[in-house]
């Protein structure tokens, strides 16, 4: 059992094309990815109004 | 790789881009070092982050959407490519290893590296006032969408704009400079300037770089990487029989990336004597201020770069200088008649330098072939001036200004007022203080 094509190297070199898990999966990983990416914005823009609110109240409470 | 001189070729031409990537890496790192240099204390670690996380955000969506864009649009809007773009989609079989197809993951990051460049260009711009995550989604719109669509219409061996505009930019003036400068400008425009650049009278304040030394070595690294970029823009080694166009016997050479003859000899020549034209003339107009003075080879450089596989090393060294002067005077221009705060000067850098090279080109070249195929325009100042007007404005510009227009209207471009006049490092350095006094209070109480 291989989760790649190959489970041997007793082969002609010329045959063998992609060498990495899971081949014939691609969509699946490249879906993930692309979900991954999008949600790593959405979490950035939060993350970052978080810390301005932060800094817009040391502010206020330095100029009081 | 059936046969030995078959792998030599194979391995050369692999290996060959491959040594570009790091050089090109360097572009980056100089970019960072020079952003950090100019932003003041307060917004030291934010300013290295928004341009450092270009790095895998660019990455990943060229990969998930802007290497198919390069292959499938050539004559978009007329057509789209399915056949080529299939190839080069992310779940394609040559996106990953495989050892039918050795020379995609190199090429592929040749050209990532490039957009890269045209996010960070962006990016010094706009410091110490846009919001980190609005200028990431911009990151990826210039890095992985709108250059691209440029460089599959104009910077591709079959694109549009080569075929019947017989336009010629075989180093990138406008591909990658005036695009990524317009597409500043379009931000700009819409962001506004720093808190206190500009007097009441309208007078523009000078704000200085924090660093100035850590601003001129980062030029110099980017000079350094600048190499690896011209080199990657070159097909290192190729027979007419391939290129299948007009080209007779069996002479093989290297070409641009429109397959037409040049030599890594004509690019070093013109990129050393074009970097000097920038230099000596820069030095003058701003009377050997350093950070003009570096800028200036570079924008000699990116002048000079839509012809330098052609331009005799003096036109190139010319041609640089011509370029500093205009560049360095609509900088001026610019900022005090419309009130824009570009903090590193990369609109006229890269901007209004790569523009004025692309017409230059237009002039200087008027009448070589544009491509070793049949049909294909030839160069023209009018088709060059088009090409200029379609990188800067139509491909950098409106797409910049865009997307910073819908940012902002749902507040998510500019950061508050409170966060500007505090600085974006504000916690980070609250966190460092109260580390710091919480070991110094250790220390102390050791000594008791």
């Amino acid at each position: 059992m291989s989760t790649t094509n190959i489970t041997s190297w007793a082969v002609d070199l010329a045959d063998v094309s992609v060498i990495y898990p899971f081949a014939g999966h691609e969509v699946l990983m490249v879906t993930i990815g692309v979900i991954g990416w999008l949600a790593w914005h959405v979490w950035c823009h939060r993350w970052e109004k978080e810390d301005h609110e932060k800094i817009i109240a040391e502010y206020h409470k330095r100029n009081r | 790789m059936d046969s030995n001189i078959n792998a030599l070729t194979t391995v050369f031409t692999e290996f060959y881009y491959w040594v570009t990537i790091p050089l090109m890496f360097l572009i980056h790192v100089g970019f960072c070092m020079y952003e950090v240099g100019a932003s003041r204390r307060r917004n030291h670690i934010h300013t290295l982050m928004k341009n450092s996380m270009i790095i895998p955000l660019v990455t990943i969506t060229f990969y998930f959407f802007g290497w198919w864009i390069y292959w499938a649009f050539p004559n978009f809007p007329a057509s789209i490519d399915w056949a080529m773009g299939a190839a080069n989609t992310p779940w394609s079989e040559n996106m990953g290893p495989n050892l039918e197809d050795r020379i995609t993951g190199v090429f592929w990051a040749a050209f990532l590296l490039f957009s890269w460049t045209a996010a960070s260009i962006v990016s010094g711009s706009v410091i110490e006032r846009i919001k980190s995550s609005a200028f990431w989604i911009l990151a990826v719109v210039i890095g992985s969408f709108a250059w691209i669509i440029d460089a599959s219409w104009g910077w591709h061996y079959a694109g549009w704009m080569v075929e019947y505009l017989g336009y010629h930019d075989a180093y990138a003036s406008g591909v990658i400079h005036a695009i990524a400068g317009g597409f500043a400008l379009g931000i700009l425009v819409v962001l506004g300037p720093r808190l206190g650049k500009f007097a009441a009278d309208g007078t523009p304040r000078d704000i200085r770089p924090h660093n100035p030394w850590l601003v001129c070595v980062g030029l110099f690294i980017i000079y350094a990487g600048f190499w690896g970029f011209y080199v990657a823009c070159n097909v290192p080694l190729i027979d007419p029989a391939t290129i299948g166009g007009e080209i007779t016997g069996t002479t093989w050479s290297a070409t641009t990336i429109y397959l037409t003859p040049t030599s890594l000899s004509a690019i070093t020549f013109n990129f050393l004597t074009s970097l000097s034209g920038g230099m000596l003339m820069a030095f003058v107009l701003s009377k050997g201020d350093a950070f003009w003075t570096y800028s200036g080879g570079l924008a000699g450089i990116i002048t000079a770069s839509a012809g330098n596989d052609l331009y005799h090393p003096m036109q190139a060294m010319i041609i640089g200088a011509i370029g500093v002067f205009i560049a360095y005077k609509m900088h001026f221009y610019v900022e005090r008649r419309f009130k824009l705060d570009d903090a590193v000067g990369a609109v006229a850098v890269h901007g209004y330098a790569g523009f004025v090279g692309l017409v230059i080109c237009g002039f200087v070249l008027w009448g070589h072939p544009s491509s070793p195929y049949a049909g294909f325009a030839e160069i023209t100042p009018w088709g060059q001036l088009a090409g200029a007007i379609i990188m800067f404005g139509v491909l950098g510009f409106l797409p910049g200004w865009i997307v910073a227009k819908i940012l902002n209207s749902f507040g998510m471009l500019r950061i508050p007022k409170e966060v500007e006049l505090l600085g974006l490092d504000f916690a980070t350095q609250q966190e460092q203080q109260a580390a710091e006094d919480d070991v110094r209070k250790a220390e102390d109480a050791l000594m008791k």
